[in-house]
């Protein structure tokens, strides 16, 4: 009976069903004219289609990267389906025109959608597959001048934003996955908020992939115009495959003159079986521009999903006094691999960032944090803060930190601590020689470890994300 | 020393009778009543970690009233007693057994343990990041009182309650809002485990070399903690090496251990000996005894 720290069976996934609908898809592979096949569905403008032929002949001359510490088996790129979409009526007027199916499919992540049960004070852009199903709220955003829908439909009504935007924070040939994201893109989110408004609501996307043989390639485009203020959050799942499916997004986000963008995200897409069979490779590149003074922009992660994790939001401080901050909780277990951490670009005067990052790590799982602190020789009196923690749940997790600092500015101060700890036999007899159970007392530790992530999460969320992590960790003490 | 273990497990309880019957007359001794409650009985308990026995054959009775002290030299095996009382899971218990109120000790999580009464001061209380003090003792309290059946305290009467017990331990209630015992000194993580104590009320408060790493003023506050708690429905037992928390509580019985056993037992007095003269004349008794 005696309770030692081991890696037990897994709370099975709980988002794991795969929704039975028809859906319209592509031939596998790609090529220009698979591109051009998007497109013209699509039914975009000239300058997205050259956009996107211009990231193709760029990704084709790149190479893989091989950097992080992931591992992974070579993935054929010509063996994905690049567009997926549920059959249903070309334009949707309202939501009874769409497919009930998805609507249940929806309500049964948490996520309803119609008018009498929408989550109160949040407004959501629901993406199903390659698909932005519905957004709730658009007319009281309009209302105030918020723009929230769709990229595909932004690109109809709001194509000089979107050309304005796109790809200006995160270039075409940024790196391998965001050129081929660039390419085959499908859908994604689109806010503008405009000069002197404070979005008056909590903004939404949630990602759904659903079938089997899709990648997942979304685009976001968040752009706060002057003094403006949005807080947008993002959630995902997917069913449980044998196979291992990509999801490789892009987010940009622009912060002009004294705005603030504060951008959450709580992923949980299938991470796979505890052998590692299965779960999704999630290669994303996030990026925010503070392009105005005094601006600001926030990222707060809890990632705890996909069998691959490979992202770094990073946050570019041109503006003077500018601010970017980022919180990260990143869970892994089992046989998952997470390879994850941001970017602090300090270009104008008196910029400073933060950085939080929390890194658990149970299992046979791998979890590194890899950050870079950049300061420009023009960053005068720029100021880093950075706090990199792990937790090692069992023995045999790994955690790894690599903290790049690069500094070309002597007036800059930049601060990096660090620390490991493990979930010991100790602390946890401790806890349970005190009455509390040892799943308890794990969920107590855990909470307290991520208390200052958590703290910068949406209410609603910061309860789901803490009920989250200790779902995951069921049975990993036992 | 295997033939001693004979010997040493009829020997034990008979010398308790003999000192129970010659009270002290300090004014806690008179709640001692010779039918009060046995909390507590261990039968010949042997235990080992990693293969190596640590414990050879530990006799010991606990009746309700009372306070026990058990010393003895580093590496005698004290410590290990408490923390498998507690049920701390890097020891395998490997013989005899013991009841604690009835129940078989053994059987039950340490969680288990702690709700139905034994409390476990600990000689290292460990550092808990970002778990805020005060919630750690209300998840601990509500713990012990689901496990007696009682409605859970909610946020408010609970402040109330730990209030009043801060005054016990002279704790700074700003020690609530910090994260369990991390940054604080060896003495305040101490006074800390005597305020988890005043709050659950344990049956069986076991306190391990509670005053080591403790100054001359915090040994007093903890000391006199301990006293305040103790009541005639309860029963505490003092691990410790040096005599000097004995001068402020003032033990029914003193047991020595060595080697894995109780090799001696007596009053308060076999305290003062130690203080005074050490183990070793002890050891060389108990080994002459059993005739090696």
């Amino acid at each position: 009976m005696s309770a030692t720290v081991k890696t037990l069976v897994n709370q099975p996934y709980k988002y794991g069903f795969v929704t039975n609908i028809e859906v319209e898809t592509i031939p596998r592979g790609l090529n220009e004219d698979i591109i051009r096949l998007i497109s013209a569905k699509k039914n975009e403008p000239e300058f997205m289609l050259e956009f996107r032929l211009r990231a193709y002949r760029q990704w084709q001359k790149m190479t893989e990267p091989n950097w992080s510490s992931v591992k992974y088996p070579a993935i054929n790129y010509q063996n994905i389906i690049y567009y997926s979409a549920p059959k249903q009526k070309a334009k949707k007027q309202s939501l009874e025109e769409v497919d009930p199916k998805l609507l249940e499919t929806f309500e049964k992540l948490g996520i309803p959608l119609s008018e009498q049960k929408r989550l109160a004070n949040v407004a959501v852009d629901a993406i199903f597959d390659s698909v932005s199903i519905a957004t709730t709220f658009k007319e009281k955003l309009a209302k105030e001048g918020v723009i929230f829908c769709s990229i595909s439909e932004a690109l109809q009504e709001h194509p000089e934003l979107v050309k304005k935007y796109l790809g200006s924070v995160v270039p075409i040939a940024d790196n391998y996955f965001a050129a081929l994201n660039s390419a085959v893109f499908s859908d994604g989110s689109f806010v503008y908020v405009p000069k002197g408004v404070k979005c008056p609501m909590e903004l939404s996307t949630y990602f759904r992939i659903n079938n089997g043989e899709t990648g997942q390639f979304e685009r976001t485009l968040i752009i706060a115009d002057q003094d403006s203020y949005v807080s947008y959050l993002e959630g995902c799942t997917a069913p449980m495959y044998d196979s291992n499916q990509l999801h490789a997004a892009v987010v940009e986000l622009i912060a002009l003159d004294n705005a603030e963008i504060k951008y959450s995200t709580v992923q949980n897409w299938y991470a796979g079986d505890e052998n590692g069979k299965g779960g999704i490779y999630n290669f994303v590149t996030k990026r925010g521009l503070c392009q105005g003074v005094n601006s600001k922009i926030s990222w707060t992660q809890v990632e705890t999903g996909s069998a691959i994790t490979w992202k770094y939001p990073s946050c570019v401080l041109v503006g003077d006094n500018s601010v970017g901050e980022f919180y990260s909780v990143a869970l892994t277990n089992n046989m998952q691999q997470a390879d994850t951490g941001t970017k602090m670009i300090h270009i104008g005067k008196n910029t400073r960032s933060t950085i939080i990052s929390k890194g658990i790590s149970a299992g046979k799982s791998s979890n590194s944090y890899r950050g870079l602190v950049k300061i420009g020789p023009k960053a005068e009196k720029a100021r880093n803060y950075s706090v990199c923690d792990s937790m090692l749940i069992g023995d045999n997790a790994r955690a790894n930190t690599f903290p790049y600092i690069q500094v070309q500015n002597h007036t800059a101060r930049v601060e990096h601590e660090a620390s490991t700890s493990k979930i010991g036999e100790d602390q946890l007899f401790y806890l349970q020689a005190r009455g509390i159970s040892a799943e308890d007392a794990v969920k107590l530790m855990i909470s307290g470890f991520c208390k200052d992530v958590f703290n910068h999460l949406p209410m609603e969320f910061a309860v789901e994300a803490d009920k989250l992590l200790s779902l995951k960790l069921e049975g990993t003490v036992g | 020393m295997a033939l001693g273990d004979g010997a040493n497990t009829t020997k034990a309880p008979l010398q308790h009778q003999k000192i129970a019957s010659k009270t002290q007359s300090t004014s806690r001794q008179n709640m001692i009543v010779d039918n009060s409650e046995v909390i507590l009985s261990v039968r010949n308990l042997t235990a080992e970690v990693d293969g190596k026995p640590i414990l050879k054959g530990v006799n010991l009775q606990v009746r309700s009233g009372e306070i026990h002290a058990i010393m003895g030299p580093n590496g005698s095996g004290k410590s290990t007693f408490a923390k498998i009382l507690a049920g701390h899971p890097a020891y395998q218990v490997t013989g005899g057994e013991v009841i604690f109120q009835g129940q078989n000790l053994l059987e039950m999580e340490p969680e288990e343990r702690a709700t139905a009464g034994v409390f476990l001061a600990f000689q290292y209380p460990l550092e808990i990041p970002g778990v805020s003090n005060l919630d750690f003792l209300r998840v601990a309290y509500n713990s012990r009182r689901q496990a007696q059946g009682l409605e859970e305290l909610d946020a408010f009467d609970f402040d109330e309650l730990v209030e009043q017990k801060l005054e016990l331990v002279k704790m700074d209630p700003a020690f609530l809002n910090r994260s369990v015992n991390e940054g604080f000194s060896g003495g305040e993580k101490k006074r800390n485990e005597i305020l988890q104590m005043a709050l659950l009320e344990p049956k069986l408060a076991i306190l391990d070399e509670t005053d080591s790493g403790l100054d001359i003023d915090a040994l007093k506050i903890v000391a006199n903690g301990v006293n305040q708690l103790a009541s005639p429905y309860n029963a505490t037992i003092l691990i410790t090496h040096y005599q000097r928390l004995l001068n402020y509580i003032e033990p029914d019985f003193v047991h020595v251990m060595a080697n894995g056993k109780i090799i001696s037992s007596g009053g308060k007095d076999l305290a003062k000996q130690l203080e005074e003269r050490g183990y070793d004349w002890l050891l060389e008794e108990a080994a002459t005894e059993v005739g090696v």
